[in-house]
């Protein structure tokens, strides 16, 4: 039963902040436990050391925005056994997604002295749009218990405990008062998938939707809720449209309160 | 039964005795914006003087002008907080070479005394008594916590917008199921409990706190307090033939309306007292020499409680809101003898965008003809 080579494991980064792939650095206590179990064959954030592929695992962050990373996904797909998408840009195009709602070449101009250098593309895109894709971990940040426990499942040969039920139910289970019942603070808890341990409600905030849409979202009777609470429709849109702006239910949520806005002139929420 | 009085400051009294026999004293106090169950070291930790507000999708705190201990109603917790918690190991392994070593967590290590248990909750409690401990398979971890459990109950002074007790016969007056039950009496200066004990070991503890026998006049006091409340409900459900009402609306339109509206968020079942589904998660470590089984609360809204080989039986929003209300209000009174609802009002509160499971169950009921809610009332008077 037990593997006598280890298991190599890869991390490769698009478009992307660094920040899930340091989720694996941040593991410190565990991470001794996992380089003894696999060997990490390539992750040039902790080391110049790379063993070639084919590899066991590629954990892959960020997003597709240019050509050569569309062309470099296909490559990486060839060397991997599992494919594992990590974060909210690789599993939805990130917060660089708000680009695919305006023109590219209009922030090119805006932002770098000199456009005329910068080749990309129109739109930022998540891996599954290029290639097949095993799994997801969802988050703005990943979170670090679940990337262990998707590692730890792979190894042990098991199904990982990554539920794609609500943020809801992570408040509740551990005994958070709902902020938005209790206290009006609008909260997209119960369209996001769980994952942070309901980590904003828990400090009295509304839930950011950082870990995109949860299964059968109901986005627009949420975004009813947040208008008869005095929420405008700018407000509802900007909601939707952050860190998993392009993820499909969050898109379409946001796209609906862009076209009414027009004749909207409801006031701003304010608590 | 004898009815005593406990003046107020003796409540301190109770909670000490308690806590002498070992007892971790559990009950109402306020936290994140809400009135929740925690651990009471003193009565200063009750929620002295405050109120809730409680609406559909609504739930704020208010003072009140008094120095009342139990003047509101139930809040977000219920005690399956601490009956049937929502994250429990149930067991270990360890691995021994070839073989392997459990260790099971099967008994409660500790025992509770909650006070402030309202007349739906000890319903509820004794919903899940049955679900846990009657019939082939018992829980053994819920069975030795019951064991154990002391309950103060207390009669509901007034009673909440999303309440409705009176309609599910169960409240406001706590009628069964406690060892003691007060009911808290604010006459200008005077502030007292009338005090009914409801086992020996009640008897026994009251016992030990100074007491007085308690006049009619103040017993009239209290049975007015609970006529007020029963008059108060801010909700009512019409339960008359209701199995069969569902029974016979499996296809109705109103689910295709909710559907609209349901998040299938899960609060619901969450908030609910009796609502009792869990799942079970295996864990490892990345050794791969420790395995942990986890029980943890689950909900049948989510598309997991219902996967099979090849997907889930509910996907749909409807089916899972139909699926849960048929199930509280019909199919439970097949499966356990009475209804899975207390009439609590923690779903409708709780729900953020309020749904409201009696003016679900109107709107169904108001939709059919008249003819067939007299043709099927009159055969359950012939049949009956």
């Amino acid at each position: 039963m037990r593997k006598i080579r280890k298991p190599k494991l890869a991390v490769w980064k698009f478009a992307s902040c660094d920040g899930c792939q340091l989720s694996l650095l941040d593991c410190e206590d565990e991470l001794l436990s996992v380089v003894n179990k696999i060997d990490i064959a390539y992750f040039l954030e902790a080391s110049r050391n790379v063993v070639r592929g084919p590899y066991d695992i590629s954990l892959v962050e960020g997003s597709v925005t240019t050509q050569h990373d569309a062309e470099r996904i296909q490559n990486i797909r060839k060397i991997s056994k599992l494919l594992i998408t990590i974060g909210a840009c690789a599993t939805a195009g990130g917060i660089q997604s708000l680009r695919n709602f305006k023109d590219v070449k209009d922030f090119i101009s805006l932002v770098y002295a000199n456009p005329q250098y910068i080749e990309t593309l129109d739109k930022s895109t998540p891996i599954a749009s290029h290639v097949r894709v095993d799994y997801e971990l969802r988050g703005c940040p990943i979170n670090k218990r679940q990337l262990l426990e998707i590692i730890s499942a792979y190894l042990n040969e098991r199904k990982p405990n990554t539920p794609s039920h609500s943020v809801c139910i992570e408040c509740k289970r551990r005994g958070t008062v709902c902020v938005m019942v209790s206290q009006g603070i609008p909260c997209l808890g119960p369209v996001t998938h769980a994952g942070c341990n309901a980590i904003c409600p828990t400090y009295c905030r509304g839930c950011y939707g950082c870990y995109g849409p949860k299964e059968t979202p109901n986005t627009s009777s949420l975004s009813e809720k947040f208008s008869n609470s005095g929420l405008n429709n700018d407000s509802i849109m900007r909601m939707f449209r952050t860190f998993n702006a392009c993820a499909e239910p969050f898109r379409k949520e946001s796209e609906a309160h862009e076209i009414e806005e027009a004749g909207s002139n409801k006031p701003e929420y304010s608590t | 039964m004898n009815i005593v009085i406990l003046e107020s400051d003796h409540l301190q009294i109770l909670l000490d005795v308690l806590r002498k026999r070992g007892y971790q004293v559990i009950g109402p106090t306020l936290g994140d914006g809400a009135i929740v169950y925690d651990g009471l070291n003193t009565t200063a930790n009750l929620p002295i003087g405050w109120t809730d507000e409680q609406d559909g999708g609504t739930y704020r705190l208010k003072k009140r002008n008094d120095k009342a201990l139990f003047g509101y109603n139930v809040g977000p917790h219920s005690w399956k907080k601490y009956l049937l918690p929502s994250e429990l190991r149930l067991w270990k392994i360890k691995r021994n070479g070839n073989s392997f070593q459990i260790v099971t967590e099967n008994e409660a290590t500790q025992k509770f005394a909650f006070i402030g248990v309202r007349s739906c909750d000890i319903h509820a409690i004794s919903i899940q008594d049955k679900v846990f401990m009657n019939g082939q398979y018992i829980d053994q971890h819920y069975k030795s916590q019951r064991k154990d459990t002391f309950i103060v109950a207390v009669n509901c002074g007034k009673a909440g917008g999303t309440c409705f007790c009176v309609s599910m016969n169960s409240g406001p007056r706590a009628t069964f199921g406690f060892d003691l039950a007060m009911t808290e009496i604010l006459e200008g200066e005077n502030h007292y409990f009338l005090i009914e004990t409801g086992t020996e070991l009640g008897a026994e503890i009251l016992r030990e706190i100074p007491h007085k026998e308690a006049s009619e006049k103040q017993k009239c006091a209290a049975d007015d307090i609970l006529k007020n409340t029963a008059e108060q409900m801010g909700r009512s459900m019409d339960t008359s033939n209701i199995k069969d009402l569902f029974y016979r609306n499996h296809e109705h339109p109103r689910w295709n309306n909710v559907a609209e509206r349901c998040l299938t968020c899960a609060n619901c079942t969450m908030v609910c007292p009796t609502c009792f589904c869990t799942t079970i998660e295996d864990v490892t470590d990345l050794t791969g020499e420790h395995a942990e089984r986890w029980r943890k609360l689950d909900s049948c809204f989510t598309m997991d409680f219902s996967y099979i080989h090849g997907g889930s039986v509910r996907s749909s929003i409807k089916s899972r809101y139909r699926q849960w209300i048929t199930h509280k209000l019909a199919t439970w009174i097949d499966q356990f003898g009475t209804s899975g609802c207390v009439g609590c009002g923690r779903c409708i509160t709780w729900c953020p965008v309020a749904i409201d499971i009696t003016e679900e169950v109107d709107a169904i009921r108001k939709s059919e003809p008249v003819s067939e809610r007299q043709t099927t009332e009159a055969v359950e008077i012939k049949g009956s």
